[in-house]
């Protein structure tokens, strides 16, 4: 680690940092390029060896992995295990690495096959289960969303980088809605995950009028039963609810158990 | 005469998602001339089955991290198509402008950070903090400027949360949308500058012709819905896109690939000017005129020229579109949604090229088949024949194994592909 970096006059550390992505859609890593305002200062905190959707060099030798996407072929989980043997601390980087995305929406179905039939007719094409990073090595650190929010990656890097433990709000997205004194969606006729999912968002989807849809999993203690109880009293359909709590992966054993099956094709 | 080379690039840099340039030449002889896609499907057609139109817009967004606005809106489209659901005019001008917003900031991070090192002789933006200061505070400024007036418009920069079947969640703020207009004016400068940048880069003189596939604008350059149009002298109705794309597989991709009239077309900025050279504004004509850039160009590398020409061209479009917006009362932002059976066809120019999506909905709003052709799938062939064509050219100049590489690297990075979004 070089020292040049100081914070109230204590020299920082400047870990070197790798970022890799997996099946995804590779906004997350775009995400940090998306705060243009602080992206020069956030650069100045690491040293990045590994960036291949900006960067041509790229070294093997890092102690921060940041892994985006979630895990579909077995190549991908060769690469995730051969990045947990180089790094000392492996991140999970967004809804798909934490709890396999929107891309788990195709393990709904009872059966793989079709699935890919549906896409590429006979032409073989391999794939499996999507399943997230923790189903095959140790995640030290999540950061949850679809997409991220970099205020809250940068929060977090920063806390890495001065050696503090990281936190995660342990109440619902609620919390943060009610403090932006936005309009509850529910008064709106909106299905909203605002009560069960986990904040640290600050109410991105609700406080645009949208209904919060899962995308960072549940809250500590997520009351779902509730849920289900609000759901019905607003007149929103099982369908409805279930699109939203199957939507990231995060709240795939409280779907099983709704669902009890998996879903024959058609 | 070239004598030898072996290039073997795996995993691309500088290119969203996963792609591998392999050139083999020997004696002067082409031996080998690949470029290949080896990204994981996710099997978005698939997921979408079975599920309520309004999950489409929510989950084709996030096809994409760098056109998600575009997948968005073109999902949009394809449901209020099925549904018979006409825009109204005030919603019809937030999406175009938050459409143009992201173009600009994904043609600017394409021009910027993902092109510029190549012309400049370095690895990535990084050393240009230090060696080109000003070069970098300018993208980074029209970046944010974009990224701000998505954020205004479509509730956030990326997987937007305003957008809807039926129109937006909430209207943007009307002052906000006064001060942004002030920005655009003042970017102009910051286009400029890029104009200025252009003109100090050594673009590769280097043809192949093709079929450069877009929409046809009616007098104006198009984005969003209408006819489709080649330079071969195809014209097709937006609904009969399949015609247009002609889907197929090979062993060399997951990425499915299209052709019309040619074994490989090209989509992108490049086709479209290349189709509507007519519909650019004077200014950002002028800097096409400049640049030689006028029909038919057949040049792949002049697709960056492309994307600044139309930086411009949606910059000077979007100040119209909010002076429209603000010279009339906010109307309702969500029209009423009413369900019925039904195909949906879309098809919008986003950032790399033309999009298609395509839904087939039943009587209960259930979406039975889905298909979706990506800008970056549509140019693949092309790619891949350019890569051969280069190794020619190469073979005959006796260049050295870092210029044909460089080369070819930056041959695909010039299609600005998306690749993840190609196999989606």
């Amino acid at each position: 680690m070089t020292t040049k970096k100081t914070f109230l006059g204590v020299p920082v550390a400047k870990p070197k940092v790798a970022f890799f992505e997996l099946s995804s859609c590779e906004g997350c890593q775009l995400q940090l390029l998306n705060n243009e305002a602080t992206l020069l200062d956030f650069l100045s905190l690491v040293e990045i060896v590994r960036f291949r959707e900006g960067r041509k060099e790229a070294g093997d030798d890092y102690e921060i992995a940041f892994v985006e996407g979630s895990i579909t072929r077995d190549d991908e989980e060769e690469l995730l295990r051969e990045i947990r043997r180089r790094a000392k601390i492996l991140v999970a980087l967004g809804s798909c690495a934490c709890f396999g995305g929107v891309n788990q929406l195709k393990n709904r179905f009872n059966d793989l096959e079709w699935v890919k039939k549906e896409v590429y007719g006979s032409f073989p094409i391999e794939s499996q289960e999507v399943k997230p990073l923790s189903a095959v090595i140790k995640v030290d650190l999540e950061i949850y969303g679809c997409p991220i929010k970099k205020e809250e990656v940068e929060r977090i890097v920063t806390a890495l980088v001065l050696g503090e433990q990281v936190h995660h709000p342990q109440y619902p997205v609620c919390m943060e809605c009610k403090a932006r004194e936005n309009i509850c969606l529910f008064e709106l006729g909106e299905p909203c995950l605002g009560p069960v999912t986990r904040a640290g968002c600050d109410a991105w989807c609700p406080s645009n009028r949208l209904g919060c849809w899962g995308c960072r999993g549940p809250a500590p203690e997520a009351n779902l039963a509730l849920l289900q109880i609000i759901m019905a009293e607003r007149g929103i359909s099982q369908e409805r609810m279930i699109d939203r709590l199957e939507c990231f992966g995060g709240f795939g054993a409280f779907v099983a158990e709704v669902k009890g099956k998996k879903e024959e094709p058609r | 005469m070239k004598i030898s080379c072996d290039i073997d690039i795996k995993h691309l840099t500088r290119v969203e998602g996963h792609g591998n340039i392999r050139i083999v030449i020997e004696n002067g002889q082409v031996q080998e001339a690949r470029w290949e896609v080896v990204e994981t499907p996710r099997f978005f057609e698939a997921i979408l089955v079975g599920k309520n139109f309004e999950n489409a817009p929510y989950l084709c967004g996030r096809i994409c991290g760098i056109c998600s606005i575009g997948h968005t809106l073109a999902s949009i489209r394809a449901v209020e198509n099925g549904f018979g659901i006409t825009p109204t005019l005030q919603t019809g001008r937030l999406r175009l402008l938050l459409k143009h917003m992201e173009t600009l900031q994904s043609h600017i991070l394409h021009i910027y950070f993902l092109a510029a090192p190549d012309y400049l002789g370095v690895g990535s933006v990084l050393p240009l903090v230090k060696s080109h200061p000003a070069v970098v505070q300018q993208a980074l400024r029209l970046k944010l400027l974009a990224n701000d007036i998505c954020d205004e418009v479509g509730g956030r920069r990326m997987h937007p949360t305003r957008t809807v079947v039926g129109g937006f969640t909430m209207l943007p703020d009307r002052y906000r949308l006064g001060q942004f207009r002030q920005r655009l004016q003042a970017s102009l400068a910051d286009l400029g500058a890029s104009v200025d940048l252009f003109r100090s880069f050594s673009i590769p003189d280097f043809q192949r012709e093709t079929e450069f596939v877009s929409l046809k604008g009616e007098g104006d350059y198009p984005f969003i819905g209408g006819d489709l149009i080649s330079t071969d002298g195809v014209v097709k109705q937006e609904q009969e896109y399949a015609a247009m794309t002609n889907e197929y597989m090979a062993d060399y991709s997951t990425s499915k690939l299209s052709r019309l009239s040619r074994t490989s077309l090209a989509v992108g900025a490049l086709a479209r000017i290349n189709n509507n050279f007519a519909g650019l504004l004077p200014k950002a004509r002028a800097i096409a005129e400049e640049f030689g850039l006028v029909p038919v160009v057949h040049n792949p590398f002049m697709n960056v020229v492309a994307q600044l020409v139309e930086c411009v061209q949606v910059v000077l479009e979007s100040m119209q579109l909010i002076d429209n917006l603000l010279a009339e009362p906010w109307q309702e932002p969500r029209q009423t949604v009413e369900v019925r059976e039904g195909i949906g066809v879309a098809a919008v120019e986003v950032p790399r090229g033309i999009l298609y999506h395509s839904l087939r909905l039943d009587a209960a709003g259930r979406i039975v088949k889905a298909d979706c052709v990506i800008p970056t799938s549509q140019n693949h062939a092309n790619i891949r024949h350019d890569i051969e064509a280069l190794a020619l050219f190469c073979a005959h100049q006796g260049k050295t194994d870092k210029e044909i590489e460089l080369l070819a690297e930056m041959l695909v990075r010039a299609y600005d592909p998306c690749i993840s979004c190609s196999v989606h």
